[in-house]
Parts: C-alpha cells; sequence; structure tokens
C-alpha cells in the first residue's frame, strides 16, 4: 500500500476474536510498549464473544477536527488520518464529544486525545490481522471503496460502543443476546 | 527489575485493610510467580500449622498471581491457589482471560487475599489503587448475570472518576457463581463466562471469604522488559509457529471428544466404566456445523485463538451459550455422562459454567452419582425424583443445579465425588469406593491411562503434586516436556502452554532472558528452581489435613477402576498392572528426590535450601 493515497481500514467485526494482537502492535508501534490503553485501537468486550475492534474511521467532513479550539487536531494529505499534535492538544474532550462513536480518547499519562494516525499508511493492527488470519481489518485504498458501500460501512463503524454491541450480541446470540446486555 | 509490576496487594477482609507488598529480587528469580511463588508464601505463612488450616476457613489464603511473562508471551493467564480444599494441598489452577492484563497494567503483580469479609463483597483495583466494595446485589447471581452487572458497575465507577477520559473499555474480572458462593468444593473461579480455574476449588475458598469477584482496569504500560526488541522479535517468532499449527487453529481441543475416545480409547465415558466410544455423532465437524457460532476466540495476545464460541440453534436447548467445551468438557459434560450430541453437550456446559462449577470435577461427581442410579445404589428417590439415566442432559442438569446449592443430595455431591462417596458409603452401608475416579480427592482429568495410547502414563496422576490435574502430571523421564516440572514453568512464568506446542524449547528460555534479564535455562530450572517448587507443594501435599490426610504407600495409586480390564474398543482387556506401576512409581521417586516412602529426602531438601521443610517433615510425617 503505497503512503501517497488516502487509505482506509474495513472492518468484519463478526470475526473479531478478541486476542488483541491490535492494541499490542499498535501500542509497540506508537510507544515501544505494550500499552493497551494507550493503543489507538481498542478492543471492546462489554459482553463475550462481542468483542470488536474500536478506531477511527476517518469522517469525511472531520466533526473533531472542527471541534477542536486549539487546532491541534489536522488531516493527513498523505494517508486521511487524523494527526494530533501533542503540544498543542490540552486534552479537553471536545473532540471526543464531537466523534459520532465517541472514539479518541486521553492518553493514560500524557493527557492528549489519541487517535489513529494509520500509522502513517502502514497500519499495524491490520497487519498483524491478517497475518494471524483473522482478516478482521483489511486496508483498502479510499478512493477504490464504491461510495455506497463506505456510507454503508460508515454507518457500521462511527457508533457509540454499546450501540455497536448491542448489533453484534444481536447477530451473533439472536433473542438470547438482550438478556445479556 | 524487569517484567514484575513489582508491587503485590494484600487485601484482609476481615479487617477491611488494602497494603502493598514486595519480594525481594531473589525470591522472585527462585519462585518466578503464579505456582512457584504461590507455593513458597504458603509455605512462609501457613506452614508451621498447614495440617490444621481449613481450607474453607478464614485463615486459608488467596492468591491470585500473574508471572513475569504474563502478557508479553503469548496467551496470557494467572495463577489462582491457596489451600485446596479438594486435594489439602496446593494446586496452582491457572485461567485465562483479561483479568492478568488489567492487573498488571493497573500496576500489580497478584493479590493475597486473607480472612473474611463481613458481607458479600469485591475488590475494585484501578492504577495503584485498590477498594473493597459491596457486592451483596450481585451474590446470587449465575456467570453471565455477574459478568454483566460488573461490567456495567465498573464502567459507570470508572466514568465518574475519570469523565474527561472517553470511552472506558470494560474492566475485566475473575468471578465465582451460585457454586462457589455456596462453598461447593468442586467451584472454580471463572472469567468471561466460560473460562475456569477449576482444579483445587478455588471458588469455594472465595465463597469462604465472601468474595463474589476481582475486578480490574490499569491504564499503564505492561512492565518494562530488559530487551523490547527481542521480545518483540519473540512474539513474532512464537506467533508465526502458532499460525502454522493448522488443525490446532481450526478446532482447538475440540476435535478430541471424538477422536481420544475413538482412537487413543481413553475417554471417560458413562463414569469411566469404559474409555472407548465411536459415536460418530460427536465428531467435530458436527460441531462446527451445528453449535459454532464465532470461529477463532481467543484471549490478550493470543495467536491461536483455539477457542469457539457455540450457541444452540434448534431443539428442546435452543439458545444455550458457551464456549465450544473443549474436550475436557466434552469427555466429562458428554461422553462421561453417556451424552454423545453436540446441543446435549453445549447446553450442559452452559449450565455448569453459568453455575461456576469445575466442568471436570462437575462432570466427574456426576458420572459418580449416574452409576449409582444405574447399579440402584442411588434411587429416585434419593435423588428427589430424578431418573438419572445416561444421556439424560436435562436430568444431570437439574442435579448440577442442587449440587451448586447444595440442596437435597447435591449437599452431599458438593463435597466432590471423593468426599461424597466416603459419605454414601456410610449412609448405604456398600462398598462403592471401586466406582469413584478420583486422585487424593480430586476428580481425574479426562485422559484414561489404560489404554497406553494418551499422553498419562500409569503414573501420572498418582505421583502428580498437583493430584488429578491432567495439565501437570507425572511423567518419566523427569526432564521430559510434559513432565510435571516442564508445566511447573509454565504455570510459573504464567501463560499458556498451549501456544507453546511447536516451538523451540529455547524459546522459552530466550523469553525469560528477555524480558527478566535472568538466563534460567533448562539446567538450573531441572535440577534447581522447579524441583525445589516441587518439593514444597508434595511437602504441603503430604502435611494434608485437617479432612484427609495421605499416605504416599496407600495413596500414590490409581483409582480402583484403572485396575479393572477395558471392556471395550481396540484395547479390551488392557488395565494398570499393578507390579509395572509399582515399578515405575519407585522409578519416579529416585528421579524426584523422595525417599522409598514417597517423602522427600533430606539432603535433597537441605541441598535445596529448604531446611525448615525437611524439619517439618521430619517432626510430622517421616
Amino acid at each position: 500500500m503505497s503512503s501517497q493515497e488516502p487509505i482506509w481500514i474495513v472492518r468484519d467485526y463478526l470475526k473479531c476474536s478478541g486476542c488483541r494482537k491490535c492494541e499490542i502492535a499498535c501500542s509497540l508501534f506508537h510507544e515501544n510498549r505494550i500499552w493497551p490503553e494507550a493503543s489507538r485501537i481498542r478492543v471492546f468486550m462489554l459482553v463475550p464473544g462481542a468483542e470488536f475492534p474500536h478506531f477511527c474511521t476517518q469522517c469525511d467532513d472531520y466533526p473533531c477536527v472542527e471541534s477542536c479550539p486549539v487546532d491541534a487536531l489536522s488531516v493527513s494529505k498523505e494517508t486521511g488520518a487524523v494527526l494530533v499534535e501533542k503540544e498543542k492538544c490540552t486534552a479537553c474532550g471536545l473532540c471526543i464529544d464531537a466523534c459520532p462513536g465517541r472514539i479518541p480518547h486521553i492518553h493514560p499519562t500524557e493527557k492528549y486525545a489519541v487517535i489513529c494516525d494509520l500509522c502513517g499508511g502502514e497500519p499495524q493492527c491490520a497487519k498483524v490481522c491478517s497475518e494471524g488470519g483473522w482478516d478482521v481489518l483489511r486496508v483498502v485504498s479510499k478512493a477504490d471503496e464504491k461510495n455506497m458501500e463506505r456510507d454503508r460501512a460508515y454507518k457500521i463503524y462511527a457508533r457509540k460502543p454499546e450501540e455497536v454491541t448491542r448489533d453484534l450480541v444481536a447477530s451473533l446470540y439472536g433473542e438470547t443476546g438482550k438478556e445479556l446486555i | 527489575m524487569w517484567g514484575y509490576a513489582g508491587k503485590f496487594l494484600e487485601v484482609d477482609l476481615s479487617a477491611e485493610k488494602i497494603n502493598e507488598l514486595t519480594f525481594d529480587e531473589s525470591i522472585l528469580r527462585q519462585y518466578i510467580g503464579g505456582r512457584g511463588l504461590a507455593a513458597k508464601i504458603l509455605w512462609d505463612r501457613l506452614g508451621d500449622h498447614w495440617e490444621t488450616i481449613d481450607p474453607l476457613g478464614p485463615e486459608n489464603i488467596l492468591l491470585v498471581l500473574t508471572g513475569p511473562l504474563t502478557g508479553f508471551f503469548p496467551g496470557g493467564r494467572i495463577c489462582v491457589s491457596g489451600k485446596s480444599p479438594q486435594s489439602n494441598g496446593v494446586v496452582g489452577s491457572t485461567v485465562a482471560g483479561e483479568f492478568p492484563i488489567e492487573l498488571k497494567c493497573a500496576g500489580y503483580d497478584g493479590l493475597i487475599i486473607t480472612g473474611k469479609a463481613a458481607k458479600p463483597s469485591y475488590i475494585f483495583i484501578t492504577d495503584s489503587q485498590a477498594e473493597i466494595r459491596d457486592a451483596s446485589h450481585i451474590w446470587g447471581k449465575d456467570g453471565k448475570q455477574t459478568l454483566t452487572m460488573l461490567t456495567k458497575e465498573g464502567r459507570e465507577k470508572l466514568r465518574k472518576t475519570n469523565p474527561l477520559y472517553g470511552e472506558w473499555k470494560e474492566p475485566a474480572a475473575l468471578y465465582i457463581g451460585p457454586a462457589g458462593e455456596n462453598k461447593v468444593r468442586i467451584a472454580a473461579v471463572m472469567a468471561k463466562w466460560t473460562h475456569a480455574a477449576g482444579y483445587g476449588g478455588y471458588g469455594a475458598v472465595m465463597g469462604s471469604k465472601n468474595l463474589k469477584a476481582l475486578v480490574a482496569k490499569g491504564t499503564g504500560p505492561l512492565p518494562e522488559v530488559e530487551n523490547i526488541e527481542k521480545v518483540k522479535a519473540l512474539i513474532d517468532e512464537a506467533s508465526q509457529r502458532c499460525y502454522m499449527n493448522d488443525s490446532f487453529r481450526r478446532w482447538g481441543t475440540s476435535a478430541s471428544g471424538y477422536e481420544v475416545g475413538a482412537i487413543a480409547s481413553s475417554e471417560p465415558i458413562r463414569n469411566w466404566q469404559e474409555e472407548w466410544h465411536d459415536q460418530k455423532s460427536f465428531g467435530v465437524d458436527k460441531f462446527e456445523r451445528r453449535v459454532w457460532i464465532k470461529r477463532y476466540w481467543g484471549d490478550f495476545g493470543c495467536p491461536t485463538t483455539c477457542l469457539k464460541v457455540a450457541m444452540v440453534k434448534t431443539g428442546p436447548f435452543k439458545g444455550a451459550i458457551d464456549d465450544n467445551p473443549d474436550y475436557e468438557l466434552q469427555a466429562y459434560l458428554g461422553t462421561n455422562l453417556g451424552i454423545f450430541t453436540p446441543e446435549e453437550n453445549v447446553y450442559l456446559a452452559s449450565v455448569i459454567d453459568d453455575l461456576g462449577l469445575c466442568g471436570i470435577q462437575g462432570g466427574n461427581v456426576l458420572g459418580f452419582a449416574g452409576e449409582l442410579y444405574q447399579r440402584g445404589i442411588l434411587t429416585k428417590e434419593d435423588l428427589d425424583g430424578i431418573e438419572l439415566r445416561w444421556g439424560d442432559a436435562k436430568a444431570f442438569a437439574t442435579l448440577a443445579r442442587k449440587v451448586a446449592m447444595k440442596e437435597g443430595i447435591g449437599d452431599l455431591l458438593a463435597e466432590g465425588s471423593y468426599r461424597a462417596a466416603v459419605k454414601i458409603k456410610e449412609m448405604k452401608k456398600k462398598d462403592i469406593m471401586q466406582y469413584v475416579v478420583h486422585e487424593k480427592g480430586m476428580a481425574i482429568g479426562a485422559h484414561g491411562v489404560r489404554s497406553g495410547k494418551d499422553y498419562t502414563t500409569d503414573i501420572a496422576y498418582a505421583c502428580s503434586v498437583q493430584a488429578g490435574d491432567h495439565t501437570s502430571t507425572a511423567y518419566l523421564p523427569i526432564h521430559h516436556g510434559n513432565s510435571e516440572l516442564a508445566i511447573i514453568l509454565h504455570d510459573s512464568g504464567v501463560y499458556c502452554f498451549f501456544n507453546n506446542f511447536n516451538l523451540p524449547r529455547q524459546l522459552k528460555w530466550d523469553f525469560f532472558k528477555a524480558v527478566t534479564g535472568w538466563e534460567i535455562g533448562p539446567e538450573e530450572w531441572y535440577e534447581t528452581t522447579a524441583r525445589r517448587i516441587l518439593h514444597l507443594q508434595r511437602a504441603l501435599l503430604l502435611l494434608g489435613g485437617p479432612d484427609l490426610k495421605w499416605n504416599p504407600k496407600i495413596h500414590d495409586d490409581n483409582p480402583q477402576r484403572f485396575y479393572e480390564p477395558l471392556p471395550s474398543g481396540p484395547y479390551a482387556g488392557k488395565k494398570v498392572e499393578r507390579a509395572k506401576f509399582d515399578d515405575l512409581k519407585k522409578e519416579y521417586y529416585e528421579e524426584a528426590g523422595w525417599d522409598e516412602n514417597g517423602i522427600p529426602k533430606s539432603e535433597v531438601l537441605k541441598q535445596l535450601g529448604l531446611e525448615e521443610v525437611d524439619r517439618a517433615l521430619e517432626k510430622k510425617i517421616r
């Protein structure tokens, strides 16, 4: 994948094993530590079996960038990722409120918003996920994805953890699932 | 110190006090963590009056310990221990899940829990903090309800404490079901609905302390390691090798529900009356097609993800959810009860897991009751109206609930097969001990020894310091990878040994070096470190008490059933030969450094710096 064109990560939540290798790969890449809560991708397990990776999906209108009062957030021209300037960020949390999936969170020790930067064009999470054959995460060219399909996918990804969980539980467990949330 | 968070939490539930404590590097170097460190802590604190300690009394200590490799070696686990209410010794009972990772990220390597809470409680651990919280509203709830409530409550609490953080991921939990609350000796410590630290009976120990759960959320990194670049490379190498274990990844151990019966002929059937079956209805393809709803399921960092999520889709048990029963639960909650369909098996496993019973011990005691019913020793009246026919999943589930709630006959069976057998023998004035398949008060894992075609040998259980535990069996030569000495490494570094298959032996030592900086190596391990842990466990097992004590001359033995010939299958007629068993046992004692009575030798203990243990054995046993 060239780092010169905007990319996108498509997801197949129902295949997520909950192994969290994406969190390990992400935090090793960004922090050189195994640090799940500093990972830009976090696997939620509000209900066992219904694990899913929660991370930035690069909205077309970037509401987080719009919301930032100190211009700490910008969009990478190369990848389309949201970039956070650590020094400028005040950890005010407005980007979290602006995000339709409440995806960003505050770095546990350094107090800036943590948002997926697509690893500069080679997302480590997708790499480890496909190496292991789970194929939950797949990198595609943003331009190649048909608009309709991306719109549909976007509506699935850009939601709060509870909402994603509710639908996953319904898909997996059907009627029985209602008691589990 | 690398690989360790460096601090442990000591929680005194009686005094409602929480302290932090540390161990010298020299102690950790010698006992590593998990099972090894558990044996050391228990010896130091309780060793001089071990035989008087009631495992279900407030004087017992519950240990929940990670190891230095937890979180680094692929597939994180945690070790639960204490004085076992089953063997009266020390069992290092490991369970997978996210709890060990959250705990280490919160800054703690483990918990040492003493006393007894005045009311139902749980311990909530966050970054460098812990508190005892009320669990009255969760007491009585089954596994799934418990986890739902703890997840919700934990996230609310985190949100309140730090509202600007963003969305809080769920904290992780270890918890007990109703069986643990009711101090059922075969209760497990549970995680993620389906994961269990089953052997040892530590669910009952938690219950005896009024402790419903441990909940943790840490936001820190895993501890610093000696060489992070090397650790990354080793994680990658181990993962790549695990990715190549195709069939194991695809089926986990659940292909064995058919194969161990049909091929190895060592699967418990109808309480071990047989060990061979050829029931194609129990083939893994049937499970895969009919009940799997997720193909790969796993825990932190696991490349194998051998678990599968399962749900019954049709028939009377429609809607039952569990993981696909692994081999042990296919056997113990399947063939051992005359059950040979995926749907009934998944249903029964879900009932057992929700109750918080150990699937192995639970299936063993249910099978024992089944045989007594078959023989007319236990009647429908004894069983409060249950017709306990082989293959009737509903009947066995009803009985399992009685066991967890200690109702009627369940009160007897809640003691586990051996203790129940002693009481039923008394009650019925009939010799029934030949029907109980146990080792030193613990059910035996679902790998029989009679056919000689499984990994378990004639002395596998008889000479193990963890008694019936099929994951830690005695093996000759004692340096072999199947030996208990090798298993102590996994249980003390605390990681999943299913991710150790297909790895070069050197890789483990490299892992220890890269994480901790210690060059352990096979010679030190097999000659010194592992032996020290083995002898400590052996000493505490033999000190035993207060309700039962084991004499190696009598109790280092197989259950009577293993001396009966296999009645069916390709190895019909095979059994354990007494003379051969005695020779193997003698040889094992010699290799282990135990005298002819099975007691660790004085000079061996002294050489390992275990003089105190030697003095105690001299005074109390030799």
